[in-house]
């Protein structure tokens, strides 16, 4: 089983479709690649995994337990007028006295994205989004919530990792470098323990020597404790040093998977980039 | 200026304080935290004054439990029209303005409609404290004590706690902290009903000062509006500070040259503050903040 199953997966903007039918599959300890230009849909799928984004259609799975399902949740709502008998002694759904599905019997409808992260996934956005308000510390606190098995919160395990976050540890977030911030954005997503980070776009805005050093950052971390990472990306330098294999992906699409040979050749990486 | 005079203008600043504090706390939180401009916390504070005289006289309850019960019933009241209205109209500025001034006309016609024009009234507890010539009334020093308690209590519980952090950081990026972990929907509500139960605080508190009718909130919403816009989006800071500055003018001007000159110098002050501090007090200090952080 995999750890995280994406089958199918639909997200449209208003009736513009953005995500056309997606199927990802990421296994235990692996580090994977979604690889395309701008605006083939990357962050829409990374932000629909994590449950930022409705989904039309599809499923996504989370160490087997469906946490996106549109078709679950379709019905409730919905007038059937004179089928409401028949649908109520058939125990699919319970109906209103209108005739109207109050509730489809069966599995929960989507887990929202604080109950996505509570289950383990932890995540980094673009831009990273620390909360500038708040002080590092505050803002690694944060993240102690993102866990499925209530584990004592990494701090020694982040700053180990990234010391800056604890010699700035009483600074406001929004003080720090954009590297710094990167780095910060992490740590809050891993010092909760999580099984399963996602990144999005993890090197944009940062200096080239930086993005080396949080991408070898990025091994170690699955290396040395084990968790998954599903990341996008368009930087070929970060795609060829982090991923262990790819998804290319192109107008809403999966076009390609890419392994280990497809990866060290900047040629096949360089076709899926806007480079 | 003899001491008596003095002690005497420390007092009435001292009561100003608590009224604008009081009443625009509230008001700061869910604007300051949810940006909702509720035009109907006046109407919260008519909730919370009027559950505290009905219980008091209907029911025979003593007075601080049925300051107590005007609370809870305010609060419970915030909650129901948060979940039945002003959810669905979060980052609608304007829409969440009709809607609150529209349940502010419907809560001071139907409070008219069921209990007419005014209650009985609640005598005021405590009797005065006497200093040379002159007497001040005792709960309304309590008041101003309770005023400085609901801004220490506040800082703690946003400043010092896990809710209160969560809180700001939902504030912040609220899309981030429900990646968090944050339950959103939830804290919004959580919010909302702090801000509602500090409105009924505040109408239950005054009950005893004034006549209760069901003009009653309107009373405050003047003061509570322009402190939020003065203070600008800090609740703790903003409010205090807005709250001090206020204070001072209304309670000074009143003092030398009567209520109606008091309340046109506060009003005055506050046109001057927002023409030189358009983001109000707090964006003033940000401001400062950032160019000392750059200095450096």
């Amino acid at each position: 089983m995999s750890m995280l199953a994406v089958d199918g997966l639909a997200v449209s903007y208003g009736n513009t479709p953005v995500l056309r039918g997606i199927d990802v599959a990421v296994e235990e300890g692996e580090i994977v690649g979604i690889v395309g230009k701008n605006g083939v849909g990357k962050t829409t799928l990374i932000k629909a995994v994590m449950g930022l984004l409705e989904a039309d259609a599809g499923t996504v799975r989370f160490r087997g337990e469906t946490v996106t399902n549109p078709d679950r949740y379709r019905f409730e709502g919905t007038p059937i007028g004179p089928l409401a008998a028949s649908v109520r002694q058939s125990g699919l759904a319970e109906t209103s006295a209108g005739g109207v599905v109050d509730k489809l019997v069966g599995p929960a409808p989507d887990v929202p994205a604080n109950g996505r992260a509570t289950r383990g996934i932890g995540y980094i956005p673009q831009g990273r989004d620390v909360f500038p308000d708040l002080s590092v510390e505050e803002n690694l606190r944060m993240g102690e919530t993102i866990n499925a098995a209530d584990d004592d919160p990494l701090y020694d395990v982040v700053y180990d990792y990234f010391p800056i976050l604890e010699e700035r540890a009483t600074q406001d977030a929004g003080t720090l470098s954009g590297g710094q911030q990167q780095m910060l954005a992490i740590g809050r997503a891993l010092v909760g323990n999580p099984d399963l980070l996602l990144l999005d776009e993890p090197s944009e805005g940062i200096q080239p020597s930086i993005v080396q050093q949080i991408t070898a950052d990025l091994t170690r971390i699955n290396d040395e404790l084990g968790i998954t990472i599903l990341f996008v990306e368009q930087n070929l330098q970060v795609i060829q040093n982090l991923a262990t294999r790819c998804y290319a992906i192109d107008k809403g699409t999966i076009v390609d998977e890419l392994g280990p040979v497809d990866l060290s050749s900047r040629e096949t990486l360089a076709e899926y980039l806007a480079v | 200026m003899d001491p008596y005079q003095l002690l005497n203008l420390l007092f009435q600043f001292l009561d100003s304080f608590a009224v604008i504090v009081l009443a625009a706390v509230g008001l700061a939180i869910i604007f300051g935290m949810m940006g909702i401009i509720n035009l109907a916390h006046g109407e919260f504070i008519l909730v919370g004054a009027y559950a505290t005289v009905l219980s008091y006289h209907r029911i025979g309850l003593p007075l601080v439990v049925a300051m107590l019960v005007g609370v809870a019933i305010t609060t419970v009241y915030g909650v129901v029209l948060e979940r039945l209205i002003v959810r669905h109209l979060y980052d609608r500025l304007l829409d969440s303005m009709v809607a609150t001034w529209g349940i502010s006309l419907i809560m001071i016609q139907g409070v008219r409609i069921l209990w007419g024009n005014s209650l009985d009234g609640v005598g005021t507890p405590f009797g005065s404290v006497s200093y040379g010539p002159y007497s001040y009334s005792t709960y309304r020093l309590v008041l101003a004590g309770i005023a400085v308690g609901v801004l220490i209590g506040l800082y703690v519980l946003f400043a010092r706690t896990d809710f209160g952090m969560r809180a700001r950081a939902t504030i912040q990026d609220k899309e981030t902290a429900r990646s968090m972990g944050v339950d959103t929907d939830r804290m919004y509500l959580s919010t909302f009903a702090i801000g509602s139960a500090l409105a009924g605080l505040t109408g239950a508190l005054y009950a005893p000062t004034r006549s209760v009718g069901p003009e009653f909130g309107q009373e405050y919403v003047v003061e509570a509006f322009v402190t939020v816009v003065v203070g600008g989006a800090s609740v703790i800071v903003g409010t205090s500070m807005a709250g001090g500055l206020l204070a001072l003018v209304k309670s000074g001007a009143t003092n030398q040259w009567g209520q109606f000159i008091g309340l046109a110098a506060m009003l005055v002050t506050a046109i001057v503050a927002i023409r030189l501090m358009p983001d109000g007090i707090t964006g003033l200090l940000e401001d400062w903040r950032r160019a000392r952080r750059e200095s450096e």
